[in-house]
C-alpha cells in the first residue's frame, strides 16, 4: 500500500504493508537511522520520535497511523544539533555508547517543550521508558535541567 | 605510501558513487577539538605522509591518528588519542581520528600489536606501544629536522606540532615526508611520569559525542549497502536442539519473502563464535523477514537440555556445595579443621541467576560475499577477529574479508574476540542468496540466544577467634558453564571469593564446573561481578558475628596493604558510614579488587514497612594508580554502579524448560532512570606503577553494598539476587 508520511517536513512515499511500524517505515525504507530499534514492544524507549510534537515509540505505531500527520526523528530535531537538549547533551558529555541517545534526546525534548523547569519526579516519570543500558541516567538528569536553561537563555 | 592510500580510497569512492548508501569515513572539519567522523571505514580516508601504522601528518599539520581499538562508549578512541599525542605533543585541535584497517593489521603480522578491546585493558595494558608510536614519531621528526638544519638530535625541541633549534622552526608537516624516512638508532622511552605530562589526565570531551546528539553515528545496525536483503533467524529456543524441519511453503507467498535458510551446528563445536541449528528467513525488508519467521512452522527436537531451569540448577549447585571441588591455590586442610573445632561459626550460601548483556544494539551483523572481496560490519570489540570467523566460515583467506569498524551499542564483554555466532551466520546467508545480508536478531532472540553470565551459588563458612576476627575461612563456588568449561574469559569460579585480600590465617577455597548447555561468556567484570556480591556480603556476616563495625572490619584486615588502606580511609571519610540510622534506613559498605583496580562502594538505602527499595546514593572509591581522561573514567564509573544494580536489583534471567523466558525488557528488567541512585566517583590513586583498568571494576562492590545496607534498614540478610523477588517487609 502507498502511504505518504510527513516527515522532517518532507513528504516521503513509501510502498508498505499498512501495519508495518513507522519504526522500520524510517529505518529500512526511508534510510533514517537515527531513529534506533531497541525491543519492539514500546519498552526501551529507543525509537522515540514525535508524533505533531507529542513523544511516540515508533516502534508500536503502525506507519497508516501516521499518514497526515507531523514526524519527526532526531535527524530533524535541529539539523544542526542546535535544539537545547542537544546543545546541553554534548555539554555534560552525556553519550556512552549513544545507541539510545537518539530516543533519550526526542524524549528530553518534547518534555522541555511542555514543561519550562520540569522537577526531578517530572523528569523521572517523561524518561521511565527510556532505558540506557551505559547507565548515563545522572547525566540525562544534569543535561535535562541544563537544557532548560538554555531554552530560556 | 601516500599513493597507495589514495588508490584504496579511490575504490571505495566509486563503491559510493556506484551504490549510494555505502559508508564511509569523513571528518567535521574545523572543530575545536580532535575529532572523529561519525561514520566508519574499512580504510584509511587520512591524508599526508606515513609515519608509521598509527600516525599520518599532513603538510597543512594535521595529524590523523589511526585507532585500533573498538569504540563501545568506553571513550576509546579519545583515550587512545591521549596516549599517542601525549608523547608525540601535537595540538589537541589539529588531531583527526580514523579506526585503523584489521584487514591491514592480519596482512601485516599484527601491525597493531593487539585490536581487540576488552578487559577494562585498552590503557592499562596497551599505553606502552600507543604511547610509544607516539615518542618514536616524534624522534623521527625531529632527527629529520637535525639532519636538515645540521644540528644533532638532541639540540630539537618538538612542542605543539612544532620543531624548534635555537632560531630555526618548522613544522610537523614540513618534515613529515623526511621523519618517514628516518630509521632510528634505539626506539625512545615513554614517559611514565604523570607530573610531567602536559595532556594525559586532564579531562577531555570524548570525540564521539557530537555524532551521538544527532543520530549520524553508525552502528552495525545501520548499514544499508545496496542491493542488501535482511534476515531474521530463530535458533533452537533451547540451545543447542536440532532443527528437524521448516515449512517454508507456508510464507512464501507473503510481501517481499525471499527465502528460508537453514543453519547447521558443527558436530563438536560449541565455542561462543560456534554456529547453532538455526533458520532465518530472508526479505526485502527485515520486518517482512521476522514476521515472516514468526509464521513459519518450525521443529525441534531439544533432547536433555529440556529438563534444565533455574531452580535445578541451584538445586545442583547446593549439592555441590558438600562435596569437595578443585582446589584454588594451595589446600588448607586446617581450615575446616578449625571451623570443626571452633566455638564460633558464620556460615551461609548464595545464589545468583543468570544474566545477560542485553547491549542496547540488538545482535546484528552484516557481510557482503563478493566473489574477490567479502565485507563486513559487525558489532564486534575486535575487528580482526570477526575477519578471521568470517574467512573460516566461508573457506576464504582472510587477506580478502574487509571488516568495517562500526560504532558498538554497548560491549560489556559480549562481543569479546569477535565471538557470536552471527557474523558466521550472515555470511553463511550472503554466500547461499549471493547477496550483502543484513542478519538482526530480534530482542526475544538477542536475550534467550546471547552467551550469559554462568548462574553460580556458593556456600561460605568461618570460624570466628576470641577477638571477633576470623581464624578461618572454607569457601566452595559453583557457577554453571558451557559443557563445565573451567574458565569464562580470565575468571575462574574463584575469582571474587579466592582473591579477596583479608589476612585471614586458614583459607581453603574449591571451585566446581557444572554443565549447562547455555552458552557462557564475559560479562562486565567476569567472575567480580558474580562472587564479589558472595565473598563481600559474608564479611559483614563475618564482622557482625565478631562484634565488629563492617568497615573497620576490613581496615583491620588489610593493614599493611596500602592501597586497600588508601581506598578504604577515603570511604570512611567521604561516605560519612554508619550502622546507627533509624530503621527503614541503612548504609553498606563493601570492597573488591578487579582489573587491577581496588574499588569500594558505600550504598546508602531506605526500605519502607512494605518492602519499597530505594538505592538514595552509591559513593565508590577507586584505586587506579592513574586516570588518564578523569571525565570518560567517571562516566565508566558510573555505568559500572548501574550495570551492576541492573541484575543485582531488577535482573535474572529465569530458565524453564531448558529456556530462558524473560527475554524482553516487559520481564527481563534493566534499571531505569527513576531507580538509579545518585553515583559520586572518587579516585583515590596510589600512582607508583599501577596501571589498573576503569571500565568495569566499580560494579562489583555495588550489589554487595546494597545488601549490606538493606541488612541495617530491615535486619534482613540478603544472601541472592534480584532484589526485587526478596521479601523486603519489615515491622
Amino acid at each position: 500500500m502507498q502511504l505518504t508520511l510527513n516527515i522532517n517536513n518532507k513528504p516521503e512515499t513509501v510502498d508498505v504493508e499498512p501495519e508495518t511500524p513507522l519504526l522500520w517505515v524510517l529505518r529500512d525504507n526511508i534510510g533514517l537511522t537515527g531513529t534506533k530499534y531497541g525491543c519492539g514492544i514500546a519498552r526501551c524507549g529507543a525509537c522515540t520520535i514525535h508524533v505533531d510534537g507529542q513523544a511516540m515509540k515508533a516502534c508500536q505505531l503502525p506507519a497508516s497511523a501516521a499518514v497526515g500527520k507531523r514526524i519527526t526523528t532526531i535527524e530533524g530535531l535541529s539539523g544542526n544539533s542546535s535544539h537545547p537538549v542537544q546543545q546541553a547533551w554534548v555539554e555534560i558529555g552525556v553519550p556512552q555508547c549513544g545507541y539510545c541517545q537518539s530516543g533519550q534526546i526526542m524524549a528530553a525534548a518534547a518534555l522541555i517543550a511542555k514543561r519550562k523547569n520540569p522537577t526531578l519526579p517530572e523528569i523521572e516519570a517523561a524518561m521511565a521508558d527510556n532505558l540506557c543500558r551505559c547507565g548515563t541516567y545522572q547525566r540525562i538528569v544534569q543535561a535535562i535541567r541544563r537544557a532548560s536553561e538554555i531554552a530560556q537563555a | 605510501m601516500t599513493k597507495q592510500i589514495l588508490s584504496r580510497r579511490s575504490f571505495i569512492q566509486a563503491s559510493v558513487a556506484a551504490g549510494g548508501g555505502l559508508m564511509l569515513g569523513f571528518h567535521m572539519p574545523g572543530a575545536l577539538a580532535a575529532t572523529i567522523g561519525s561514520q566508519p571505514q574499512s580504510t584509511t580516508t587520512a591524508v599526508g605522509t606515513e609515519i608509521n601504522a598509527w600516525i599520518v601528518i599532513d603538510k597543512d599539520g594535521t595529524v590523523t591518528l589511526r585507532i585500533p581499538h573498538t569504540e563501545m562508549g568506553q571513550g576509546g578512541i579519545t583515550s587512545v588519542a591521549m596516549l599517542i599525542a601525549e608523547e608525540l605533543n601535537v595540538d589537541w585541535a589539529k588531531i583527526k581520528t580514523e579506526f585503523a584497517d584489521a584487514n591491514r593489521h592480519l596482512r601485516n603480522n599484527k601491525e597493531y600489536k593487539v585490536m581487540s578491546t576488552h578487559g577494562s585493558q585498552l590503557v592499562r595494558l596497551q599505553h606502552p606501544h600507543l604511547m610509544g608510536a607516539g615518542a618514536s614519531a616524534r624522534e623521527r621528526l625531529k632527527q629529520a629536522a637535525a639532519e636538515a638544519w645540521g644540528v644533532d638530535r638532541s639540540a630539537v625541541e618538538a612542542k605543539l606540532g612544532v620543531l624548534t633549534a635555537g632560531n630555526r622552526t618548522g613544522t610537523y608537516g614540513e618534515f613529515a615526508e623526511a621523519a618517514a624516512k628516518v630509521q632510528l638508532d634505539k626506539e625512545p622511552e615513554i614517559n611514565k611520569d604523570p607530573a610531567k605530562w602536559w595532556l594525559l589526565g586532564k579531562p577531555r570531551q570524548r570525540l564521539d559525542i557530537p555524532h551521538k546528539v544527532d543520530g549520524s553515528a553508525k552502528y552495525a545496525i545501520d548499514t544499508r549497502v545496496p542491493g542488501m536483503v535482511y534476515a531474521a533467524v530463530k535458533a533452537s529456543p533451547v540451545p543447542w536442539g536440532t532443527l528437524k524441519s521448516y515449512n517454508f511453503d507456508a510464507i512464501k507467498g507473503r510481501p517481499g519473502v525471499i527465502a528460508a535458510v537453514p543453519l547447521k551446528a558443527v558436530p563438536g563445536k560449541r565455542n561462543q563464535p560456534d554456529l547453532q541449528d538455526a533458520v532465518a528467513v530472508v526479505a526485502d525488508t527485515w520486518y517482512r523477514a521476522k514476521t515472516a519467521l514468526e509464521l513459519m512452522p518450525i521443529e525441534w527436537e531439544f533432547g536433555e537440555s529440556e529438563k534444565a531451569t533455574t531452580a535445578g540448577y541451584y538445586a545442583e549447585g547446593h549439592k555441590l556445595m558438600e562435596q569437595k571441588g578443585l582446589v584454588s591455590g594451595k589446600e588448607d586442610p586446617q581450615a575446616a579443621e578449625i571451623i570443626a573445632a571452633s566455638k564460633k561459626v558464620v556460615t551461609a550460601s548464595f545464589e545468583r541467576p543468570f544474566e545477560t548483556h542485553a547491549r542496547m544494539e540488538p545482535i546484528n551483523a552484516t557481510v557482503h560475499v563478493q566473489p574477490d572481496r567479502v565485507d563486513v560490519w559487525a558489532p564486534t570489540q575486535d575487528q580482526s577477529a570477526a575477519i578471521l570467523l568470517v574467512a573460516d566460515q566461508l573457506g576464504v583467506d582472510p587477506k580478502t574479508v574487509y571488516a568495517h569498524t562500526m560504532f558498538l551499542g554497548g560491549g560489556f564483554g559480549g562481543n569479546g574476540a569477535g565471538g557470536t555466532g552471527v557474523t558466521r551466520q550472515a555470511a553463511e546467508i550472503s554466500k547461499q542468496i549471493g547477496k550483502p545480508v543484513k542478519v538482526l536478531w530480534p530482542r526475544e532472540e538477542d536475550l534467550a540466544q546471547d552467551k550469559q553470565r554462568p548462574l553460580a551459588v556458593a556456600k561460605l563458612t568461618a570460624a570466628i577467634g576470641d577477638d571477633g576476627l576470623p581464624t578461618a575461612l572454607f569457601t566452595r563456588a559453583a557457577w554453571f558453564t558451557i559443557d563445565g568449561i573451567n574458565q569464562v574469559g580470565g575468571a575462574t569460579a574463584d575469582y571474587g571469593i579466592y582473591n579477596i585480600p583479608y589476612k585471614i590465617p586458614h583459607r581453603n577455597h574449591e571451585r566446581h564446573n557444572a554443565k549447562t548447555h547455555i552458552p557462557s561468556s564475559t560479562h562486565r567484570a567476569p567472575g567480580a561481578n558474580q562472587l564479589g556480591f558472595v565473598s563481600e556480603v559474608f564479611v559483614d556476616e563475618m564482622a557482625i558475628a565478631g562484634g565488629w563495625d563492617p568497615l573497620e572490619w576490613r581496615l583491620k584486615m588489610t593493614e599493611g596493604l596500602p592501597d586497600w588502606q588508601l581506598v578504604l580511609k577515603t570511604l570512611k571519610e567521604k561516605s560519612g558510614f554508619r550502622t546507627d540510622l533509624p530503621k527503614g534506613e541503612g548504609m553498606g559498605v563493601a570492597v573488591v579488587e578487579s582489573h587491577g583496580t581496588i574499588a569500594a562502594a558505600c550504598a546508602t538505602v531506605t526500605v519502607s514497612r512494605r518492602g519499597r527499595l530505594n538505592i538514595e546514593k552509591v559513593l565508590v572509591v577507586l584505586d587506579a594508580g592513574r586516570v588518564i581522561n578523569p571525565h570518560a573514567a567517571a562516566e565508566q564509573c558510573e555505568g559500572s554502579v548501574c550495570w551492576e544494580l541492573s541484575h543485582a536489583w531488577t535482573g535474572g534471567l529465569e530458565l524453564e524448560g531448558g529456556r530462558f523466558v524473560n527475554t524482553n525488557f516487559d520481564t527481563y528488567n534493566l534499571l531505569r532512570i527513576d531507580q538509579h541512585p545518585h553515583v559520586e566517583t572518587i579516585f583515590a590513586s596510589s600512582g607508583g606503577t599501577k596501571w589498573g583498568g576503569l571500565g568495569e571494576p566499580s560494579g562489583p562492590p555495588t550489589p554487595p553494598a546494597v545488601a549490606n545496607a538493606i541488612y541495617y534498614a530491615t535486619g534482613k540478610r540478603i544472601r541472592s539476587t534480584p532484589f526485587r523477588s526478596l521479601d523486603l517487609t519489615w515491622t
